[in-house]
């Protein structure tokens, strides 16, 4: 449990003129579920592409399971990253169904010129099975709401079996209801899998319960870290956005 | 019919299917990934670089495919940094080509009758090396999208979820971009400049707007395809009409027809009863 999975050492990022991450450093643990809060800019969106070698490094080092990031290993190591982002608009005339989207996730370890196999595709029904979303599985992924999509986007991540799952503000942009229903998938799927999870967001109401570690960050740094508990205070929480903020009730069961 | 005995009305019927296909075949690429004004760009710069072939003397041919890749080598990662709107910059590099299109063609000598050609294609005076260009073509074209079908989905369906999985969609958006320079490079002589980007835009929009499965798209697509430049071909000999323009104006009509008829009007039919494509 206290094998090191993610370890990174005084990264920068920068996007032209604008510095993302500031010297960020961050060690996670095998099986750990991890908070990323922050407001809008703060560079938990940036740390998420460090860690899954999308975000280039002008200063510092990455290292991902097992492996030191260095532009070259990124795809190989995303394979076995599972990603899910926050819902986008899809074209619905796409001609993609959702089981095709779901098979994705697949295909980065099968690699070139291979079809999923038998036993894939049947990991794939387990998996649509499993979000609740198997009887929308021939339906066209642009035809799907946000809260199914969301169901799709993280039983592709799955379907990838990953040895770690990066969650960026999966429950941005959809109704309370389906936030509800997704922040209880991902424990569902936490408690089963115990897989290395990332998760961020900006919104307090939509942090998971399961989470055992809150990274607070801002402008680019992480700006302090540790238990809920211990987070999870108005006069820090005051701080870190700059402005008055009571810890909702909802989450009041993280500070326990 | 009779005018199927005529050597040069076989060659382009077979000229007609196999761009026919092939340009259908990039345009389900272009039009899914909403690309169609780099792919215009990409056409307008093949159109310049044969007629800088033909004012240099060289093979107007490989002046179309060294454009035209180069095209495709700038719009991409002009499209993809942001650093300018998109539109704004693949709008200067559009002009650029047509800008230097009209140059070599202002610079030529004498008879421009070869440059008006490439303007308007000519199917009906395609010779056999224009076949076995177009030929190959549509082989590796579709050789390559049956290898590479469920990469090209992927990317299709969202290219930074494709390469947060560790598919090399970079690789593979890139590929499409020099597919469909090569595929209106081979095409160039048959339909023209002008007018082949309508050729690879109507029947992937007309497939477009009658399937939900990305296979029955590139099949009915292709058919289109055929079927417009048949049915042009036909036209133009029937009525005595330039081959291209009668080419494009009937992949408009179907294009026309399927979106009135697309099942994809009927507001959320799928709502009642789930769609299988």
């Amino acid at each position: 449990m206290d094998k090191t999975v993610i370890s990174i050492q005084d990264a920068v990022v920068s996007y032209r003129e604008d510095v993302a991450l500031q010297g960020v450093s961050l060690e996670v643990k095998k099986g750990e579920f991890i908070g990323i809060i922050g407001p809008n800019g703060a560079g938990k969106t940036t740390l998420l592409t460090v860690i899954n070698g999308l975000g280039k490094l002008i200063h510092g080092q990455a290292r991902v399971l097992g492996s030191r990031l260095n532009g070259r290993n990124g795809n190989d190591l995303r394979k076995r990253i599972g990603y899910v982002a926050q819902v986008e608009r899809i074209d619905p005339r796409l001609p993609i169904s959702v089981r095709e989207t779901v098979t994705v996730g697949c295909y980065g370890r099968l690699g070139l010129f291979r079809r999923p196999t038998r036993a894939q595709q049947k990991t794939v029904d387990e998996v649509l099975e499993m979000v609740g979303i198997a009887h929308l599985s021939q339906r066209p992924i642009g035809h799907l709401s946000g809260g199914e999509y969301q169901r799709a986007a993280i039983a592709r991540a799955l379907v990838q079996q990953p040895d770690i799952f990066l969650l960026d503000e999966p429950t941005a942009s959809i109704d309370q209801k389906a936030q509800h229903e997704i922040l209880n998938l991902m424990k569902l799927v936490h408690r089963q899998y115990h897989t290395t999870t990332l998760f961020v967001t900006h919104d307090l109401s939509t942090l998971p319960s399961i989470c055992q570690r809150l990274i607070l960050m801002k402008d680019g740094r992480i700006w302090q870290q540790g238990s809920p508990q211990s987070m999870l205070q108005e006069e820090v929480l005051t701080e870190l956005y700059g402005a008055p903020i009571s810890v909702p009730s909802n989450i009041a069961s993280l500070q326990m | 019919m009779d005018i199927f005995q005529y050597h040069f009305m076989q060659n382009a019927i077979l000229a007609g299917l196999l761009g026919g296909i092939t340009c259908s075949v990039v345009g389900v690429f272009v039009v899914t990934m909403h690309l169609s004004f780099i792919g215009v760009c990409i056409a307008h710069a093949a159109f310049a670089g044969a007629l800088l072939g033909l004012w240099l003397g060289f093979n107007p041919l490989i002046g179309a495919l060294l454009f035209s890749l180069a095209a495709a080598a700038v719009v991409g990662p002009v499209a993809d940094r942001g650093e300018l709107n998109p539109d704004t910059s693949i709008g200067i590099i559009f002009s650029l080509m047509l800008g230097l299109a009209f140059l070599f063609m202002g610079l030529m000598q004498g008879a421009r009758t070869e440059a008006l050609n490439l303007f308007w294609g000519s199917i009906l005076t395609v010779g056999r090396q224009d076949i076995i260009f177009l030929a190959a073509t549509t082989g590796v074209i579709v050789g390559l999208v049956a290898v590479f079908y469920k990469e090209i989905q992927a990317v299709i369906c969202h290219r930074e979820i494709a390469l947060a999985v560790g598919i090399p969609a970079t690789v593979i958006f890139y590929g499409l971009l020099f597919s469909t320079g090569v595929t209106i490079t081979a095409s160039l002589q048959t339909i023209g400049g002008l007018l082949i980007y309508c050729l690879i835009l109507n029947p992937a929009a007309a497939a477009y707007q009658l399937t939900y499965s990305l296979k029955k798209m590139l099949l009915i697509a292709a058919a289109f395809g055929v079927i417009s430049c048949w049915a042009g071909l036909v036209a133009s000999y029937l009525f005595d009409i330039p081959s291209g323009a009668s080419i494009v104006i009937t992949s408009s009509i179907i294009f026309g027809l399927a979106t009135a008829f697309s099942p994809k009007r009927k507001v959320k039919r799928w709502q009642q009863a789930p769609l299988t494509g």
